[in-house]
């Protein structure tokens, strides 16, 4: 019988533990302002392992100098970061401050889950013309309200393979000003052919050349479905055309997938794969990435990301150089000018210690910490030296990054409402193309299908 | 229930169709007294607690939601049928119900196959323990390893698996990355996790087959085969329908190996149920028909167990 007492006393508290963990967490926020210095620890998260010790001597100095300040930072994969940031905001458990993206914020900003700054960066007085041009504004939404102060930023540029590059008798000067068209890829496409080569040594500018068994293909195929942004996928190719994202940029309404410009560089892009200079879509999507079918040596070039320096340069045994994206039918190259920034919970219960977080993470103290650790290209101008310095010091040249910053021919990275909804439009739409199951013309129907989606 | 399963199985022996299977111990059981109820309900009340709490209480509120526009960051709106109407006419929700089924055609047809004819050839052949624990070993690895150790296994270009085909002779396969092969590639992957443990439950079911039934079909030199279709498979019919009931269930729900490996790519040929479900609710934040998916699920779900038990007939056993 003392066994059931304790079993049903077990089950009777059991519910109340339940509701117990669910609650507590409701009341409003704004109680840590009033009085003098209380300690308190506010919660970070960000995605990328590889910059997490550059932020917790960040979160260090920021202790040091705020005693009465704890900062605790979490890290989560990129995918799971974003499901567990949902799952928090909805129930109430959302990190103080958290790095955010723009292909995110407009959704939180939009539900009033980030707090806007402006009330805080007029009574500091803190400026916004200290980073490099535009990424400030890139966190300004649509009714004029500030929801992010910018950390970094990335562009797009090719890795290449340099032994690869020496067996094709192409020098790395080439490189740096090829050219390119979507009617016959111009040198940029000479040399992706020059540098494909077939199981029996030939190369895809020899007469005779197996497409079939291909053994290194001139240019990789990323495993990510780029959606309707294609970062690092085909976005550098199209923006050179002169070709434009959406009728405005930021807060754009109508997408411009119909466009033939856009439409025929996915057909020459798709072109690569048939002529066997490119992986097909089953190929890439069937289990490696990019970047590591780049560094066993699979692919002679790659696009990606600026964040992805320190992956490419890693692989053993590959001498890695990079090139700025070639020039386009418009005269100039292009890039997506991608920028990260720390925003603040809208629940928080700790709003001073999360803004004066925030305006440390954005300061130029903290930023030259980050670039000291030659991982990302820092927000502020003077930082980005620093960074410039380390990455020269690891031999790593990234002027093929920051020279189209330099020309000014960077394009904003596409920032508008439903950026979930049109990446589920676009991917597969794109897929299906890229898989020869539809025709480049088929993305009209996509566009219509985004384009109804701000209707 | 009861009607139909007379109905199926009076022509062929007869039996008492109403008794309950225990009925045959000898003495006759004891009514129960009215004052061990107290006692019953404390002894249900942690797992009607837990039911409760984490079945029922989401259910309903899920099948709640499902009348709602619900963003998940702004409170539910009623939405009426709103998005079962727009489920019937959703192009990717049909798309998901083919490819779900393709899986679940592939999964557990091979799975019960394979995990039947191993369950056989334990009981026939060997009784090593050792033997059944190599076969629970895939088992015991989490599911998302699993899936991400065939993911690199397979690639096209750098996949061990290619390599060994390159090496007989053959061309690479993109296994994941085609459309037409990457559901039964997701499929056999899950198959080659779970049919050990489904090979042991089978193998339990077996053990329950009293050895006398063999030794007399093996007087009467009936052969392995014979005795296999012949005593075997009709006498485990109520255990298989158990595990199929399962599985199929199971299967139904498969999420974490798509999660993983294809993201329910290329295209949409791996987009199964409950993968468009997720990306509804916590990528799209479509909540509200998220939920309509779900209760559209469970509907099939429920229907299809029910559908396996009465042709089944595994509520009652030959053995009697």
């Amino acid at each position: 019988m003392r066994r059931i007492t304790r079993l049903a006393a077990v089950a009777t508290i059991l519910p109340l533990a339940l509701a117990g963990c669910g609650s507590g967490d409701d009341s409003g926020g704004g109680s840590g302002n009033a009085q003098a210095p209380e300690k308190t620890e506010i919660s970070y998260w960000l995605w990328d392992s590889n910059q997490l010790p550059a932020y917790q001597a960040c979160a260090d100095a920021f202790h040091a100098a705020n005693p009465e300040i704890t900062v605790k930072i979490s890290q989560f994969g990129w995918a799971d970061y974003w499901t567990s940031l949902t799952t928090n905001l909805v129930s109430g458990n959302a990190p103080d401050v958290f790095t955010n993206h723009l292909n995110y914020y407009p959704e939180f900003a939009g539900k009033q889950q980030i707090l806007p700054l402006d009330e805080f960066v007029a009574a500091d007085g803190t400026k916004t013309d200290v980073y490099a041009p535009g990424l400030a504004d890139l966190w300004v939404s649509a009714d004029g309200k500030r929801y992010g102060l910018p950390k970094d930023f990335d562009t797009v540029a090719i890795f290449y393979n340099k032994k690869m590059l020496d067996d094709a008798g192409i020098t790395e000067d080439q490189m740096k000003s090829l050219t390119w068209n979507p009617d016959d890829g111009g040198t940029y496409e000479k040399i992706i052919a020059r540098l494909t080569v077939d199981k029996n040594g030939r190369r895809g500018d020899e007469p005779g050349f197996d497409k079939k068994n291909v053994k290194v293909y001139g240019l990789g195929l990323d495993e990510n479905n780029g959606a309707g942004v294609g970062q690092q996928m085909w976005s550098m190719y199209a923006l050179s055309t002169g070709w434009q994202f959406t009728d405005k940029n930021p807060w754009g309404t109508k997408f411009r997938y119909d466009d033939p410009r856009f439409q025929k560089t996915i057909a020459w892009w798709r072109g690569l794969i048939d002529k066997g200079y490119m992986p097909s879509l089953a190929i890439a999507r069937s289990g490696t990435s990019v970047n590591d079918g780049f560094g066993a040596g699979k692919y002679a070039l790659s696009t990606n990301g600026s964040w992805m320096i320190n992956t490419y340069y890693g692989y053993d045994g590959v001498e890695v150089g990079t090139a700025p994206t070639p020039v386009g039918p418009s005269g100039k190259r292009a890039t997506i000018y991608n920028g990260l920034a720390d925003s603040i919970y809208a629940g928080t219960k700790h709003k001073d210690q999360a803004w004066r977080w925030v305006k440390y993470l954005a300061s130029a103290d903290c930023q030259k910490t980050v670039g000291d650790k030659a991982i990302v290209f820092p927000a502020i101008p003077e930082a980005l030296t620093v960074a410039e310095e380390k990455f020269k010091a690891k031999g790593i040249d990234i002027g093929a990054f920051t020279v189209q910053i330099h020309e000014n021919t960077t394009s904003l990275f596409p920032i508008t409402d439903h950026a979930s909804d049109i990446g589920a439009v676009m991917g597969p739409a794109i897929d299906a193309v890229l898989s020869f199951e539809a025709e480049p013309s088929s993305l009209t129907k996509a566009n219509d299908e985004v384009n109804a989606l701000f209707q | 229930m009861r009607t139909s399963t007379e109905r199926q199985s009076g022509t062929a022996e007869p039996r008492p169709g109403t008794s309950p299977p225990q009925s045959d111990t000898s003495a006759p059981r004891p009514r129960r007294r009215a004052g061990d109820l107290p006692v019953a309900m404390v002894f249900l009340l942690p797992a009607a607690v837990g039911f409760a709490v984490f079945y029922l209480w989401p259910a309903l509120r899920t099948a709640y939601l499902s009348f709602t526009d619900y963003s998940l960051l702004a409170p539910p709106e009623w939405a009426g049928l709103d998005n079962y109407r727009r489920l019937l006419g959703d192009r990717l929700f049909w798309n998901a119900l083919k490819v779900t089924v393709e899986y679940v055609v592939v999964n557990i047809g091979v799975q019960t196959i394979a995990a039947l004819g191993l369950a056989v050839l334990m009981h026939r052949l060997t009784r090593s323990g050792l033997i059944r624990g190599v076969l629970l070993l895939p088992y015991l690895v989490a599911n998302v390893v699993v899936a991400l150790i065939w993911y690199t296994m397979l690639d096209a270009q750098l996949g061990i698996v290619n390599q060994a085909l390159e090496w007989i002779g053959l061309d690479p396969v993109a296994f994941f990355g085609e459309t037409s092969t990457a559901i039964p590639t997701i499929a056999l992957v899950n198959v080659w996790r779970h049919v050990g443990y489904t090979a042991l439950l089978i193998f339990a079911g077996l053990q329950a087959i009293p050895k006398t039934v063999y030794e007399a079909a093996a007087t009467d030199g009936a052969s392995e085969a014979r005795m296999f279709w012949r005593i075997t498979l009709p006498l485990l019919r109520p255990v298989l329908a158990l595990v199929l009931v399962l599985t199929v269930i199971g299967s139904f729900q498969i999420f974490d190996t798509v999660a993983v490996t294809t993201k329910g790519g290329p295209i949409n040929a791996t987009r199964v149920i409950y993968y468009y479900i997720y990306e509804q609710a916590f990528q799209r934040f479509n909540f509200g028909y998220a939920a309509a998916v779900c209760v559209a699920l469970f509907a099939i779900l429920a229907g299809l167990a029910l559908l396996q038990l009465k042709l089944l007939r595994a509520g009652d056993s030959d053995l009697d």
